[in-house]
């Protein structure tokens, strides 16, 4: 054998006895030296980002909220949606297909606008046609704020896309499934919620977890509708703080910095809940331990089981 | 046997599938305390009537009576539905590929139905069936942990929880490996003699179908080609399409 065959034969025992773990911690504090460096150069100013993190940081409040009620609507919507997809119901069918047509169809930051600017339109055109039937009180319901029509607009339109993941997890589950539960005499509202959701869930949960994750960063959206600073969320604060001050990229990093705090921290909790349920589906007792042996094995990203 | 005395009773049932027809007429009477065991080539329609018995599969043609309702097929509206459901409270089903709720214990296997029903205080009957079934033991396991033959006695006590009137098999050992079939075959057994539970078994098993069967049903071609008692159909087959499949199986 050569001299340099052998130096890479070495190095490659070597590098076999370093723990897989502790080189990808190797890479990442590599990748950080060097958008450190980037960092360095550019020459930020580390001391106004220091200085205005809190009042940016303060957008985390109503990030979560419209977030939180985005999500919320997008698995009521999509869970309907998905079982009005699956239903022999020409009218549930026909509405979820809509549904899915319009929202995937159109862009989320046009949903938007319709939402907040179209549907007052609507309200006042209505009051003036026919003033009996939509009284103003009624009408003004369809005047929204800034961040409830943002929030609509994230459900319905993460909704849309759900209800597709929703479906195929629905479908999923074995049909032998449905049948036992049929032969025991449950109706279909306890053949769902006891025997098929459930087990979908556990099919749904890391994509839905994804969308959420893709939500967290849409809210940044909300802010074009113009949310008044009081209950302004990150994006909207760190562009009105970075332009007062013109300290626009410095206030972007301290968005950027949150939003990725943000995710981190539901990545933690989307992946206790996919072990969570994925009880049953794993022969080893303890769950944390299967699913930390998945995850040396690199199948953590993609869930459990 | 009188007529009082019918649990289950199946008057000219057809089933077609587009245009194939499966079951092309069919009558099948199940008394109190009988085991029927059904056999017959795979697509001779013998999984299908037992099927369409509790309406999993829909009888294009034909009447299910049971616990004296009887129903056809056709178009369900909500009260059919409903009707469906109380008839299959009646009829305890197990599978081939047994269908245990994987996210639920033996325990909640057993259980979820009786609660379903509104049963909520049926932890200590369903402890009496897994004990029944010789499983009290693996009352908290998921089925994952549980052998082929293990999962298939939790799916009999809890097709045995609703308290039916009749159990249906359907090739309920077909799916176990070899050395596990016998458990199986004992529980059923137990039950056809000690509890008298009705049953129609559909099975290759001819050994537990001489030991424990009332009635034998050959199907052959969607109809039932040749029945009679084990003996009869054992030792003086009557059609060569029942001895010809009986040469195969035994």
């Amino acid at each position: 054998m050569t001299d340099a065959g052998g130096r890479l034969e070495r190095l490659a025992l070597a590098s076999a006895r370093v723990p897989f773990r502790l080189k990808v911690a190797l890479v990442w504090v590599v990748i950080f030296a060097v958008l450190g460096f980037f960092f360095w150069v550019a020459q930020f100013d580390t001391e106004w980002m220091r200085d205005n993190f809190t009042y940016i940081a303060k957008g985390l409040q109503y990030t979560l909220y419209i977030a939180i009620g985005g999500i919320v609507l997008a698995v009521v919507l999509a869970l309907l949606g998905a079982l009005a997809r699956i239903s022999s119901n020409p009218i549930a069918y026909g509405i979820s297909g809509f549904y899915v047509s319009f929202f995937r169809g159109t862009p989320l930051i046009v949903q938007m606008f319709l939402i907040y600017l179209a549907l007052p339109q609507v309200g006042i055109n209505l009051h003036d046609r026919y003033p009996d039937l939509f009284p103003q009180t009624l009408t003004n319901q369809l005047i929204l704020d800034a961040a409830v029509a943002g929030t609509l607009a994230l459900g319905l339109n993460y909704g849309a896309y759900m209800t597709e993941i929703f479906r195929a997890g629905i479908q999923s589950v074995a049909s032998g499934q449905g049948e036992a539960a049929d032969a025991l005499g449950m109706t279909y509202r306890q053949k769902m919620r006891r025997v098929v959701l459930p087990q979908a869930f556990r099919v749904i949960i890391p994509p839905t977890g994804n969308e959420f994750i893709a939500m967290l960063k849409d809210t940044a959206l909300v802010s074009f509708l113009g949310v008044a600073v009081a209950n302004a969320e990150i994006f909207r604060r760190a562009q009105l703080v970075g332009k007062s001050d013109f300290q626009n990229l410095e206030a972007l990093l301290v968005a950027a910095g949150l939003y990725w705090a943000l995710t981190i921290v539901f990545t933690f909790f989307q992946r206790r809940l996919e072990a969570r349920v994925s009880r049953g589906y794993v022969r080893s007792q303890d769950l944390t331990a299967a699913s930390a042996e998945e995850q040396k094995h690199g199948g953590g990203g993609g869930g459990i089981g | 046997m009188s007529e009082r005395d019918v649990v289950i009773r199946v008057e000219g049932l057809h089933k077609r599938f587009g245009h194939l027809e499966v079951v092309k007429g069919v009558d099948l009477d199940l008394h109190k305390g009988e085991v029927v065991v059904v056999f017959g080539r795979s697509g001779s329609g013998k999984s299908t009537v037992l099927r369409c018995i509790n309406f999993l599969d829909d009888p294009t043609q034909g009447t299910i009576e049971v616990a004296g309702m009887r129903l056809s097929g056709g178009f369900r509206s909500r009260r059919k539905r409903e009707q469906i459901r109380q008839l299959r409270l009646h009829v305890g089903m197990v599978f081939q590929q047994f269908n245990l709720f994987p996210h639920m214990t033996a325990l909640e296997n057993v259980r979820t139905a009786p609660i379903c029903a509104g049963i909520k205080d049926n932890r200590i009957h369903a402890m009496e069936l897994l004990e029944q079934v010789g499983l009290a033991d693996k009352a908290n396991e998921h089925p994952i942990r549980l052998s082929g033959g293990q999962q298939q006695r939790v799916a009999i006590a809890r097709a045995l929880a609703m308290r039916p009137d009749a159990m249906l098999f359907d090739e309920p050992t077909s799916a176990l490996d070899p050395e596990l079939i016998g458990e199986v075959l004992a529980v059923m057994k137990s039950l056809a003699t000690e509890l008298h539970m009705p049953m129609i078994v559909v099975t290759h098993e001819m050994g537990f179908a001489r030991e424990v069967a009332d009635r034998m049903l050959f199907f052959h071609e969607g109809v039932v080609w040749e029945e009679g008692p084990p003996e009869r159909v054992f030792d003086s087959t009557q059609k060569p399409e029942t001895r010809k499949f009986l040469d195969a199986v035994l």
